[in-house]
């Protein structure tokens, strides 16, 4: 009975896919724009769950030295959160180093706190009844520069390094399928199955609207995503190797993203698929 | 533009019928434009984000000569590395012993639904696939189809079910840069991702009158 019923919606599928193949894709297109609409209801965006575990974990005594992460500096003074997050990844003098914002806290919670980030990065992903302390904290500071346009800092010389290498990598090929970034994000217009693709081999419009949209709550996983994760997952499906977290090409490619984005605004958490 | 110019060398090629040494795209003047940092700076990077996977997962983002290239060139090749390429990368196709290069299109349907494989999530055991659908529109009943690639319906059909257009589409899935210079396509055979069976299912989804690709 359910074969005969998917059979016959297939059959309608097809006749409408042999006599109107443009107009049923952009029917589809059109339906998973509805959906996106759906679901980016503030209100009732889960991840803002996270902003608030995040702003408890801000203000939490934590380590050998029993102090809060509000003497952090990230950049624009100690406990100074907004519009931090529009500016980074940036080069901090302290730790002579270009740091997004996960290697920064990580920096800010061993040596601020004398925190033991073990735990810490065990739980860098979180998962069905464990929290990230990383995607909160992510979450709490990046959403203190909504409204702020994408102000990646690219005057020091290892910041110009950082977009540099980040675009070498964005177009160097490899592992079984020979892919890149470039492979999927490197054209308009194009989707995997009925997953659109930003392109984002170009500056402007698509790579605003991509980077002003992460952190994001995942519904399909049912948790909030940072950066960290994203380009994680794309080198899974890259079939690259499993990359370090909060490491240095991790955050070399999302400085060249941002520097695509520049001037993009800031609206996080978002919600997506 | 540039794919545009890369679909018609794809076109001409197809058509034609044999590994002619075109080049992936026409000459243009941007490439000059590519900066690339120094090598061992870019190594530096890997190594801190890479340097901790085991040694066989390293060396696949190990470049070869023909990636060494696209990279450098950003796939857009100019023709006398192109015809490098691909006469390197048409020495590395291995045809079937027996000459048959139609398998089971049955089968080759699994085969491009299948896109695990070769991740670091997978393991030894999973058995990898083609993903042809991520990239390509195949039957027509199949609606969920991705676009970076063209459409492949009637594939066989239109081409008239010549021999010589299916050793062509062998060609072409067994390794794709000896049609293509820098084709975005994977070497599935050549860089031992699918088997010689799977490759034979798949031009059988393509080329046998039967497969709903056909119809």
């Amino acid at each position: 009975m359910r074969r005969a019923a998917i059979g016959s919606v297939l059959t309608v599928m097809l006749l409408c896919t042999i006599s109107f193949g443009a107009v049923a894709e952009d029917k589809s297109e059109k339906e998973i724009e509805r959906y996106r609409a759906m679901i980016s209801d503030p209100m009732s965006n889960p991840g803002f769950l996270a902003v608030d575990r995040g702003e408890v974990l801000w203000s939490e005594k934590r380590g050998s030295k029993n102090v809060s992460l509000e003497g952090c500096d990230l950049g624009l003074g100690a406990g100074k959160l907004e519009g931090a997050f529009a500016k980074l990844p940036r080069f901090f003098k302290d730790a002579d180093k270009v740091m997004d914002l996960e290697q920064r806290l990580l920096w800010c919670m061993q040596n601020l706190q004398g925190l033991d980030t073990k735990d810490v990065i065990a739980r860098r992903f979180s998962g069905p009844g464990r929290a990230s302390d990383l995607e909160d904290l992510v979450a709490y500071i990046a959403n203190k520069s909504n409204g702020m346009k994408i102000d990646v800092q690219l005057s020091h010389p290892k910041e110009m390094e950082m977009a540099a290498v980040g675009e070498e990598l964005f177009f160097r090929r490899g592992g079984v399928m020979d892919f890149s970034c470039a492979t999927c994000h490197g054209d308009e217009g194009k989707r995997i199955r009925l997953q659109g693709l930003p392109n984002l081999s170009k500056a402007g419009k698509q790579s605003q609207e991509t980077m002003g949209s992460w952190p994001t709550y995942r519904v399909s996983q049912g948790a909030l995503r940072t950066m960290q994760h994203r380009l994680w997952d794309c080198y899974r499906q890259q079939r690259w190797p499993v990359p370090e977290y909060a490491s240095d090409s991790i955050t070399a490619l999302t400085v060249f993203l941002n520097k695509q984005a520049l001037g993009g605004e800031i609206n996080v958490p978002s919600i997506k698929r | 533009m540039k794919t545009i110019l890369k679909t018609a060398a794809l076109a001409l090629v197809v058509a034609a019928g044999t590994a002619l040494p075109l080049t992936a795209s026409a000459q243009t003047a941007n490439t000059a434009a590519i900066k690339h940092p120094d090598a061992a700076v870019v190594d530096a990077y890997l190594k801190s984000t890479f340097g901790k996977a085991p040694p066989e997962w390293q060396a696949r983002i190990e470049p070869d000569e023909t990636l060494k290239t696209c990279n450098h060139f950003r796939n857009d090749v100019p023709s006398a590395e192109a015809d490098k390429i691909i006469k390197r990368e048409l020495a590395k196709v291995v045809f079937p012993a027996d000459g048959k290069l139609l398998g089971d299109w049955k089968e080759g349907k699994k085969v491009a639904n299948n896109g695990r494989g070769g991740q670091f999530s997978d393991n030894e055991k999973t058995v990898s696939g083609g993903n042809c659908y991520a990239c390509h529109q195949l039957e027509l009943a199949e609606v969920s189809y991705g676009t970076l690639g063209p459409s492949l319906t009637s594939y066989g059909k239109d081409r008239k079910f010549d021999p010589e257009e299916a050793k062509q589409a062998y060609t072409k899935i067994y390794n794709s840069q000896a049609v293509v210079a820098c084709s975005n396509m994977p070497r599935f055979g050549a860089n031992k991702f699918l088997t010689e069976k799977q490759i034979k299912d798949i031009v059988a989804l393509l080329f046998d009158p039967e497969s709903p690709v056909n119809k």
